[in-house]
This record gives structure tokens, C-alpha cells and sequence, in this order.
């Protein structure tokens, strides 16, 4: 017991996210609990509009939440600096950047901002680190392209060479496989899965591939209107959890293959 | 943030032909003065003291003038462009030259509502250098103001350019109420000016301008993370609001004191980030900033240059021949924006 929870790296309690306006709170989900472990792969699940993002915003500090409290690293997320969170969370996000003009080498780079001086001037070891990210994703012989050449899926893996040249604990990554076709889609969650293997560091994603996430994940995080549920995938299924991830008039779950099926 | 490639090649380039151009410059102007005649005239060894005063205390404080001047507007543009994710943002957006230009129309063109010798007294040189500071320091407090408030960036910019129109209007209204012969002298201010700078001037232009080049130089970091946007900036452990907040007083310390000295200068805050992009094909700022310094140098000069009309006794306005320059930059990067390099 004393041994899991030393490797324990994000933990939710009784958390309720939402947004606050002047009306009053709009909860979008409440009593979250879970505990994400190092080393894991966690896919989070759910239909559009149930709070996926807003979950991931809350845990990545971007927005705050209504109540209860989230620890990074046995640490409240609310008493981890801007600098310190930099240090050991970092994120791949939907939006687009700003600047596409920057050499894939250079993007890679800017992961090391937390650790570099005034000005951003590379060490020795921060050069490392870039180097093995780029390595560890293969995109060794993209590094002197620019942003704006590179397709959709190569995108997607410069910014997790970026997220891992930050050298965190915990990567974030919100729909990494939007816009990817069906080959680089299990590519890109293949790879997170390979990289949880070995850097050991826990991975959370967010898609709507819930198939690909039940034969990759270790822990996933399953969204529904009235509950929130974290467990093995196959855990999940016996229970029937994705059973109620949708309206039952168009999809059904299939326990046999773990996918869904249209309802005839 | 390290770039492979190094620029030496390039800056060492356009210093040289910074170096060119600055000679050229000051060896044009209505009175012809020998090439050989300047370097002398530089170390206060030349044999003819009328050329000497020429020299000293006109060509070379307005060279110097053109260089700050276009490395400032240079700089302002690039920190607007970055802080604003907009590759039409200038220095002007956040209204620092409207405000100017409502101090200075204020002064000019309401100076006929003191009258008599008051009026006179308020339309020396340094009353609309101080005039145009403070109208855009004000426009400044209240944009900082309101900034501090929002938390989106684009709404500031939104929120500058209000301040842009709300300022225009005031100035129209006076206008309306004003002679024929202050509404010329309000005009006279907006076409920019490089001359007529003494170097006790210069010197307080130069040292407000060091300071703002100076919280650029310290943004450098901070806006090339920017560059991902401002969620990726902040998770890289960036004080988004202190960062911004060291921008936006660095831009108007710059823009502020050129309008304030040399009128409101179109085209080149704009033009000179885009121009430099084109050719170091980056946006490294630490890259960049040496390079628009440079760049924006390079073309107030020469714009200087031509607005003399060499060989002749006439001098254009400033204004005109920068826009001369930036209006046709402008329209071509709208035309060829596919490709465009931001």
C-alpha cells in the first residue's frame, strides 16, 4: 500500500470542475475521484460535450476548479507555482500555434524553457534531451523542417517531443488523434503507449479512438452524465461501463471484440 | 532557443551596409559636401567651419535620429506582432500615437481657445514634445489599465484601437473649430520629422530608448514561447501577465518617445518585422530583434535619404515616403499571405 502511493503522480479528491460565473457555478461534473499512477497509459473517455476538456483544462491549471483538491506529486495543485508545475506537467493541446515558422528542432527546444536561463540559451544536458526526445518519437530526420511543412500526424509527434523534452512526470495531451487518419491514429497512441514503457512517464490522453484505447491503455477514465469511473479497461468491460458511454438507439457496446457496433 | 543555423553572415551584411548607408546620409543634403570632407567633419578636423556646424549639429543628430527612430519602430512592431499574435499589429495599435496626436492637437489647435501670448508660449518645440508623451502615456495607463482586467489578449488589442478612434474623433472635432494656419501646423507635425533634434534632445530620446530596448532584450525568452500561444507559454512556466505587461511598457516607451520626437511614423513598425522575417526565415527572437534593430536602421536612413531629394533644396515629408516604402510591403504580403513567413 505505502509502495503505490509513492508512485502515485496525480490524485483527485472529491473534485468538481465546472466553470464560475456570477450567476452562480455551472458544475459540469463533480465527486472526481482518481489516482493516476507513474509509469501508466490513461485514456480519457466520453462523449462530446461531457467535460473531457474540461477535466484535462482543471488538471493542467489552466482553469480553476469549483472545490475539492488535486495533488501533483503529493503536492496541491493550488501551492504548485507556475514555474515548479512547468517543471513536472506538460502538455500537448488542440489549438493551433501561433507561429508555424519555427525548425522542428527549435519547437523541441522551447520544452526546455523551464530549465534555461534569462535568455533560453541551450546547456549541454538540455541539448541531450532534446536529442533523445526527438529520438524516442523518430523524427530525427524532421528536425530542420519548419512547422508549417510538416503534415498533420508529424505535427502531433513534434509536440510530444516537445512535451517530453520538457522532462516531466505527468504528459497531458488533449485529443492527440484529431485529424489523423486511422493508421496514424493508432500510431500516435502506440507510440504514447511505447513511451510510458520507457521513459516511465504517466501519459493521459483524451480521445474519442475508445477502442484503441481499450487494447492500449493500463488505466482509462470513462465519462458519463452521472459518473466518473477509473479502472482497467478490462475491468470496464465486465462492468458494462461503456454501455452507457452513449444513447443506446444508434451504438452498442460490444463485449466480445471491445468496440462498438451499430444498433440494426 | 537554439537555432542550427547561425545568421553571422547576414548581420555582419547588414551592418556593413548600415555602416554605407549612415556615410550616405550624411554626406546629402542641400549644401554638397565633399565624401572626404565628412569623415573629417566626424572627428572635428575639417578645415571648413561652416561644413563643421552642418555636419555636428544637423546631418549627423538627424542620421542618429533615423536610426533610433527605425531600430525603435523596428522593435515596437516586432513586440506587437508577437505579444498579438497578428501579423498586421504595429506599434501603433495600442494607441500610443493617437494619444500623441491628441496631446499634440490639443496643444496646437486648442491653443486658439487661450489665446494671446499664453498660445505662443504653448507652441514652442518642447510643449508638443511634451503634449504628444503624455497623450500617449495616458492612452497607455488607461490600455494597461483595462489590460490588467482582460484576460485575452486580442481584446486589448480591440480595446487600443477604440482608443485609436475615440482620439480621432476628439482631434476631428478640433480641427473643425480651428484656423487655417494651426490646422497647417497640427498637419506639419503629422508628416514626422527627423531633423531639428539638438543633442540635449537626443540625449533623452537615446536614454528612454535604452530602456526600452533593454525590457525587450529581457522579453526575449518570453516571447518566443509565446509563439505556441499563450497556454503552451504558461506551461512552460511563464508569468503570462508580468510578460505581458513588460511588453506592452517596453513598446510604448519606444513608440512613445519617437512619436513624441519625431511624429507618428507610418509603415515601418509594420513593415520592418515582416521584411526581416522574409529573410532570416525565422522566428527566433533572439534572432529577430538584433535583425529588425538593423533592418529598421537601415531603411529609415535610406527613406531619410530620399526624402532630401538629393541635390536639391527641398525635403519631403518623412511620412510620405515611408508609407512610400511600407504601403506597397503591406499590399504584397496580403497578396502573396499564402506563403507568408510569420
Amino acid at each position: 500500500m505505502s509502495k503505490d502511493a509513492k508512485n502515485t503522480i496525480l490524485k483527485t479528491e472529491n473534485l468538481s470542475i465546472g466553470y464560475k460565473t456570477k450567476k452562480g457555478d455551472t458544475v459540469v461534473a463533480s465527486t472526481i475521484n482518481f489516482e493516476l499512477r507513474q509509469g501508466q497509459l490513461i485514456g480519457l473517455v466520453g462523449a462530446n460535450g461531457i467535460g473531457k476538456s474540461t477535466l484535462l483544462r482543471t488538471l493542467i491549471k489552466v482553469q480553476p476548479n469549483l472545490s475539492g483538491s488535486i495533488f501533483l506529486n503529493h503536492k496541491d495543485l493550488k501551492e504548485t507555482s507556475t514555474i515548479e508545475l512547468a517543471k513536472q506537467l506538460s502538455i500537448v493541446l488542440t489549438e493551433q500555434l501561433t507561429s508555424k515558422n519555427l525548425s522542428v528542432y527549435e519547437l523541441v527546444a522551447l520544452g526546455r524553457h523551464p530549465y534555461t536561463n534569462w535568455i533560453g540559451n541551450l546547456s549541454t544536458e538540455d541539448t541531450q534531451k532534446v536529442n533523445e526526445a526527438i529520438e524516442l518519437v523518430n523524427i530525427s530526420d524532421l528536425k530542420e523542417k519548419k512547422c508549417f511543412e510538416l503534415s498533420d500526424g508529424q505535427l502531433q509527434k513534434v509536440m510530444i517531443a516537445r512535451a517530453l523534452a520538457q522532462d516531466t512526470d505527468i504528459i497531458v495531451l488533449d485529443e492527440p488523434t484529431t485529424h489523423l487518419d486511422m493508421y496514424h491514429k493508432a500510431y500516435i497512441l502506440k507510440l504514447l503507449q511505447k513511451l510510458t514503457k520507457e521513459t516511465g512517464k504517466t501519459i493521459l490522453f483524451s480521445s474519442h479512438e475508445i477502442d484503441l484505447a481499450i487494447q492500449l491503455c493500463d488505466t482509462m477514465i470513462v465519462m458519463t452524465n452521472d459518473s466518473l469511473v477509473c479502472d482497467q479497461p478490462c475491468n470496464l468491460i465486465e462492468d458494462g461501463v461503456f454501455n452507457s458511454l452513449f444513447p443506446k438507439d444508434m451504438i452498442a457496446f460490444d463485449t466480445k471484440t471491445g468496440s462498438f457496433k451499430i444498433t440494426q | 532557443m537554439k537555432t542550427n543555423k547561425t545568421y553571422n553572415l547576414q548581420f555582419l551584411l547588414l551592418f556593413v551596409i548600415l555602416v554605407l548607408c549612415f556615410f550616405t546620409n550624411i554626406s546629402l543634403g542641400s549644401v554638397s559636401i565633399p565624401f572626404k570632407s565628412i569623415f573629417n567633419g566626424l572627428f572635428g578636423t575639417i578645415e571648413n567651419s561652416s561644413w563643421q556646424v552642418i555636419i555636428t549639429d544637423f546631418r549627423l543628430p538627424k542620421a542618429i535620429t533615423a536610426i533610433l527612430v527605425g531600430s525603435g519602430l523596428g522593435i515596437s512592431g516586432l513586440l506587437m506582432q508577437t505579444l498579438f499574435r497578428n501579423p498586421l499589429a504595429g506599434p501603433f495599435v495600442l494607441g500610443i500615437s493617437s494619444g500623441a496626436s491628441l496631446g499634440v492637437a490639443l496643444v496646437i489647435l486648442g491653443s486658439g481657445l487661450f489665446g494671446g501670448l499664453f498660445a505662443t508660449a504653448l507652441t514652442t518645440k518642447w510643449s508638443i514634445v511634451i503634449a504628444a508623451s503624455l497623450g500617449s502615456f495616458l492612452v497607455l495607463l488607461a490600455v494597461l489599465a483595462v489590460s490588467n482586467r482582460v484576460r485575452d489578449t486580442m481584446a486589448i488589442l480591440i480595446i487600443g484601437l477604440m482608443f485609436g478612434s475615440i482620439t480621432a474623433a476628439v482631434v476631428s472635432v478640433l480641427s473643425y473649430f480651428s484656423s487655417a494656419e494651426q490646422l497647417q501646423q497640427y498637419i506639419f507635425w503629422g508628416f514626422g520629422s527627423l531633423s531639428n533634434l539638438s543633442w540635449s534632445e537626443l540625449i533623452i530620446f537615446f536614454g528612454i530608448y535604452l530602456v526600452g530596448l533593454l525590457l525587450s532584450i529581457l522579453s526575449i525568452k518570453g516571447l518566443n514561447s509565446l509563439l505556441l500561444g499563450d497556454n503552451y507559454a504558461k506551461s512552460l512556466g511563464l508569468n503570462l501577465k508580468q510578460n505581458r505587461l513588460v511588453i506592452i511598457i517596453a513598446t510604448s516607451l519606444i513608440a512613445g518617445t519617437i512619436t513624441a520626437f519625431a511624429g507618428p511614423i507610418a509603415f515601418i513598425g509594420l513593415a520592418i518585422p515582416h521584411l526581416t522575417r522574409q529573410i532570416f526565415t525565422t522566428s527566433n527572437h533572439k534572432i529577430l530583434l538584433p535583425a529588425v534593430c538593423l533592418f529598421g536602421a537601415i531603411i529609415m536612413l535610406i527613406c531619410d535619404s530620399i526624402a532630401q531629394i538629393p541635390g536639391s533644396d527641398y525635403v519631403l515629408p518623412i511620412n510620405a515616403i515611408t508609407a512610400l516604402v511600407g504601403a506597397p510591403v503591406v499590399i504584397w504580403l496580403l497578396v502573396r499571405q499564402r506563403k507568408m513567413i510569420f
